[in-house]
């Protein structure tokens, strides 16, 4: 499904092509709608999908931001937008002050190299018929590397930053002959291959074993020190955000409900769909199996006619009714840093 | 997978190793007989009229059948003084004006039947007298029986059956049998087996007359595949048709199946309006009527094989397997690495070509041999419809030529059933190549 | 909790349990020798990686086996008897959701697609007690019921329901016969974290309300200990440690299982999460001696040799540390 241009985008004034970003931000999104057509057998019109709905945040460089949120909440479509794999329906994504949206065919191919991806499913994110080096050469290729002495190096490097020594053992090898740990470190090592300022990895341990899972985020945090990379971190999985990531995004229903710094999101939650996740979330602890946990009830809304106001107040215990389902709530600031879009964080007498 | 370990996984197959022989053999025969017998050759050989084939008798049959019959037919055999078979020896007369050619037919004769037919072809140069003959037969017990005196012409045929007086001398028997009789007056008949000699003594009127001649005998056996209606030895067309079958069955097979994979690919990647025309299209051709239409094309504009072939592969290059394809073209489509591949740039030509469709070729390689036997047939049944080349010696083409002169009815199942039983065997051997390919490169057939 | 003592009969005991499977690479030992016991009204968790033979003991219980088997022998005793001596008709009656059920791994998936889910649901009530279809399907309505499903959901296909209530169908389908035990394999991996939270709840109220024992078998340590009253861990084929599910979670006895432990990220504490170097050996070819021995911080000279279990304060471990 790709996303469909149906408006152009708004002329915002600062953010004209300029050589570095306005607020020295890497990645700057603002406003962003992703919306997806719904057609009627080919032909008609029967809605949208609101698959991201008013999207705005920045990204400094070398920082780490984890992006939490169950499935259709439209994180993958964020990602993907970013990834300049769907095109914006509204609002702006500003990589280095440079306007995805006005890119030429030849801007986009060297965004391309400065983006790496990193997927969920380690053995599908391979072409099962090419050779690790082969799988490696071809960002190369496409990006313009033309030297293979050139290609062969750089391989050789990512690989040993990958911790897949000796490299010559492996250069040969398929997809299918490495285990599940060591074909996600081809996938990171390919999504280095052309030195990137920054990565968008989707639950890249989710698919992997408990004791790989450490190993491969940890090499995720090392490169990110050594090469001052920034990285989207996607996951759903709360307990590792806070070994792996300076910021959090909450994302629910095509929104960001909640940002703050980990250990911030950690000591104080706020919003009542943070708090579920959290407590949701089990630690290794016998005495989980006396209790049973509160869950909100409902599933999360369909986002082509998402509730109106407050897209969680259908399964909120604490809607304020009036309020909740009826205007949108904006981002209410809880601590410098700390954002919540919860009506029960408006100030006082507003 | 790589060579070796595919070569191993196929021994463990015995119908593909029996399938891989049985190709090895066709293809050893096709590449082969266009060598030995040149295409132009071959065509006119199978154009030819009488003058090429008359050494054969008319329906024949092949000469191995013998060896399971008790009752012997009779072999066919022509022994020429041209090429040495006999022997001919040219003395010159007291006087010099005139030569003596002594020609001698020597051949043996064990078969349980009477021939179909005797024939002397003589040849002759000479300017006004024409040479007089005279020919004895010998028995093999020692008889000698006198065949006929008479002058021949330039270019004459003697058909020992139709002398009148050869058979008045034989007690009104026909000389086809009665020449092999111990005695043809007698009440029991027995016929007599062994080295018979056929003497023709020629006397030349001119010093420089020469003459040759040529003994013909038709038996109801000919060569190893028989003949047909006319004379023809079916052997040029059984060992003609190989190559052209398996040519056909191939280069049909693969163009529609690259075509199929080609389309099916284009028509899942660029989506919209493109994937709908080619499923309609798609559509559309599942419903034309495929031979009819191959039919009037070969009725009305031209039966060459190249057009017929065109033709057929015009009408397969939507078919169905297309929808196949696209199903797990649209599968392939979403996974992870083509994902990837768009992220790092990937242009839609680039990840047609090095990132869908070798994921496909090992769906396509089974599907490619167990596809020849389908084309192979095509042809051959095209041609029994009368619609096949007309001037190639195929199979389908001796099929059609024992239908149209009612093999069946005669009796004369060689005729059918060498071509079919050819045309089974390379079907069947791709075939079971196929199958076994086919659980090779996919693993969860395997248990089957 | 006392949880081995040999004089009650207990519902599920398990000893010596091997399934072999044929390859044309050597037969694969994926459960290699499994001892374990579950009593009445009990959950225990099976902990593993991928590869360790876990997924294959849940079949080698139910006796759902491929074709490719090499070896498959030992003693499964249900409320007392022997059931790897019934001929197969007889395990099909008497054992089979009759006594133990399973809910397959990526249950959601192992729904059939062409039939209602209410027809699947009840399905198992109608061949193994004999139900008819009406009866059949009020008991569906009630596991429906139970598991938090709406009822009118019912007659609906697969594709109309949300993942997480299609792994609530099949928990469905499993209990619709009321069976002593469920096996249930990876119940909540691909599920989102409130609807495990969901799950995890409706099968606490299933074993409060029925008494049904659980063996849950999964790699997420964490949710894990929802539902754990014993916890069994189990590497390379064979099961290496065995514990209440208390004393497991504090204090880990296993080289293995400290490492496993130490490896789960926390959301509430403070300890930065490790790794384990290397990988499981493959069960083709596996090494004699200690299976873990390769891979071991406290290796030492005793580990050439496989250990034995040995048994500390009511809790097991195959480690020579503990001899």
């Amino acid at each position: 499904m790709s996303g469909v241009m149906t408006e152009t985008s708004p002329k915002n004034p600062s953010l004209t092509a300029n050589a570095s970003g306005s607020n020295g931000a890497l990645l700057s999104i603002k406003d962003l709608r992703v919306w997806f057509e719904l057609r009627k057998f080919g032909f008609g019109h029967a809605g949208y999908v609101r698959a991201v709905d008013d999207v705005s945040f920045d990204v400094a460089y070398g920082e780490a931001i984890a992006v939490v949120g169950e499935s259709g909440c439209g994180k993958s479509s964020l990602m993907k937008t970013i990834l300049a794999l769907y095109r914006p329906t509204q609002g702006t994504v500003v990589y280095q002050g440079h306007d995805l949206n006005q890119l030429d065919s030849k801007g986009l191919k060297w965004y391309r190299t400065q983006v790496g991806y990193v997927q969920q499913d380690p053995y599908g994110a391979l072409p099962p018929f090419m050779s690790v080096q082969r799988i490696l050469s071809e960002p190369m290729v496409i990006g313009g590397v033309h030297d293979k002495n050139q290609r062969l190096e750089r391989i050789n490097k990512v690989l040993e930053e990958v911790k897949m020594t000796p490299v010559m053992d492996f250069l040969g090898k398929f997809p299918h002959m490495l285990s599940g740990g060591q074909q996600q470190r081809v996938v990171i090592a390919r999504s280095m291959i052309m030195e990137p300022k920054f990565i968008v990895a989707d639950e890249p341990v989710s698919m992997l074993d408990a004791s790989v899972r450490v190993e491969i985020l940890k090499l995720l945090r090392g490169l990110q020190e050594s090469h001052n990379l920034s990285v989207i971190y996607i996951t759903h999985d709360l307990s590792t955000v806070r070994y792996f990531s300076e910021r959090v995004f909450v994302m629910y229903a095509g929104k960001i409900i909640e940002k703050a710094q980990v250990d911030e999101l950690l000591k104080n939650p706020c919003h009542p769909y943070t708090l579920a996740l959290l407590a949701a979330t089990s630690d290794p602890d016998a005495r989980n199996a006396l209790t049973f946990k509160e869950v909100p009830p409902g599933e999360p809304p369909s986002l082509v006619k998402p509730p109106p106001g407050c897209r969680f107040h259908p399964r909120c215990n604490k809607m304020i009714p009036g309020l909740c389902d009826v205007q949108v709530p904006p981002d209410f600031s809880v601590t410098p840093g700390h954002d919540v879009a919860c009506w029960l964080f408006r100030p006082e007498g507003a | 997978m790589k060579l070796p370990a595919f070569t191993k996984e196929l021994t463990r197959y015995p119908s593909a190793m029996i399938g891989l022989f049985i190709i090895l053999i066709l293809l050893i025969i096709s590449i082969a007989v266009p060598i030995i017998i040149p295409y132009h050759k071959a065509v006119d050989m199978w154009r030819g009229s009488e003058n090429m084939w008359y050494q054969n008798p008319k329906f024949a049959a092949p000469a191995w059948l013998n060896i399971f019959r008790r009752q012997k037919l009779a072999e066919s055999l022509a022994i020429s003084t041209a090429d040495g078979e006999a022997s001919k020896v040219v003395t010159v007369n007291e006087g010099g004006a005139s030569t003596t050619t002594e020609m001698v037919f020597t051949f043996d004769y064990t078969a349980d039947v009477f021939p179909q037919e005797m024939i002397l072809y003589f040849k002759s140069t000479f300017s006004e007298k024409q040479p007089f003959v005279s020919i004895t037969w010998l028995t093999p017990d020692g008889r000698e029986l006198r065949v006929g005196d008479f002058a021949v012409n330039r270019s004459q045929a003697y058909w020992f059956s139709q002398d009148s007086k050869l058979v008045r001398r034989l007690g009104g028997m026909d000389p086809r049998q009665g020449l092999f009789l111990l005695d043809p007056k007698a009440e029991v008949l027995r016929l007599v087996k062994g080295t018979y000699q056929l003497k023709v003594s020629a006397l030349n009127f001119e010093p420089d007359a020469q003459i040759d001649a040529e003994f013909v005998l038709h038996g109801q056996v000919s060569g190893w595949a028989g003949t047909d209606h006319l004379r023809r030895d079916l052997g040029v067309a059984l060992l003609w048709g190989t190559p052209i079958a398996l040519s056909f069955g191939l280069v049909a097979a693969l163009a529609t199946t690259v075509a199929h994979m080609a389309i099916a690919a284009a028509g899942v990647w660029f989506g919209g309006w493109v994937d709908e025309l080619i499923q309609r299209l798609t559509e559309v051709n599942l419903v034309l009527p495929f031979l009819p239409i191959l039919i009037m094309i070969g009725t009305f504009y031209n039966r060459s094989i190249f057009t017929i072939f065109g033709a057929v592969i015009l009408l397969s290059l939507f078919g169905q397997s297309i929808k196949g394809l696209r199903a797990t073209f649209l599968q392939i489509k979403e996974s992870g690495y083509i994902e990837a591949a768009r992220s790092y740039g990937a242009s839609n030509a680039r990840i047609i070509f090095l990132y869908l469709i070798p994921r496909l070729i090992p769906l396509l390689v089974p599907g490619l041999v167990t596809a020849i036997p389908g084309y192979v047939y095509l042809e051959a049944s095209l041609a029994v419809l009368g619609l096949g080349d007309p001037v190639l010696p195929t199979w389908g083409k001796v099929i059609q030529d024992a239908q149209a002169n009612g093999a069946l009815y005669k009796g004369l199942y060689y005729w059918i059933l060498q071509p079919s039983v050819l045309l089974m065997i390379a079907g069947l051997a791709f075939a079971m190549l196929g199958f076994s390919l086919d659980r090779i490169f996919n693993p969860r057939l395997r248990g089957i | 909790m006392d949880t081995f003592s040999s004089n009650d009969k207990k519902l599920l005991q398990v000893k010596n349990l091997k399934l072999y499977f044929r390859t044309t690479q050597g037969p694969v030992q994926a459960v290699d020798g499994v001892d374990f016991e579950l009593d009445y009204n009990r959950a225990v968790v099976i902990l593993g990686e991928s590869g360790c033979g876990k997924s294959s003991l849940a079949k080698a219980i139910l006796r759902l086996l491929p074709r490719n088997v090499a070896e498959y022998s030992g003693q499964i005793l249900v409320d007392g008897s022997d059931v790897m001596t019934y001929d197969e008709e007889r395990f099909r009656r008497d054992v089979r959701w009759s006594k133990m059920s399973l809910v397959p791994q990526a249950a959601m998936n192992a729904l059939n697609p062409v039939l209602r889910v209410g027809d699947q649901v009840a399905e198992p009530a109608i061949i193994h007690m004999g139900m008819k279809k009406a009866e059949a399907f009020k008991t569906a309505q009630k596991m429906f019921q139970n598991v938090g499903v709406p009822v009118d959901f019912l007659v609906r296909y697969p594709f109309e329901l949300s993942g997480g209530m299609r792994q609530r169908a099949a928990i469905a389908m499993a209990l619709v016969t009321s069976p002593s035990l469920i096996i249930l394999d990876e119940p909540t991996s691909a599920l989102d974290l409130l609807t495990q939270a969901n799950i995890m709840n409706v099968l606490k109220r299933i074993k409060q309300g029925f008494g049904t024992s659980y063996i849950l078998i999964t790699h997420d340590i964490s949710t894990s200990s929802e539902l754990a009253d014993e916890v069994a861990v189990m590497y390379a084929g064979q099961i290496v440690e065995t514990g209440d599910a208390m004393r497991f979670f504090t204090s880990p006895l296993h080289p293995y299982s400290q490492k496993l432990m130490a490896s789960v990220p926390r959301l509430r504490g403070t300890q930065q999460p490790d790794f384990i170097t290397g990988q499981p050996p493959s069960l083709i070819n596996p090494p004699t001696g200690c299976r873990f021995a390769a891979r071991c911080p406290s290796r030492f000279s005793a580990c050439d040799q496989d250990p034995p279990v040995f048994e500390k304060e009511k809790r097991r471990v195959k480690c020579w540390l503990y001899s």
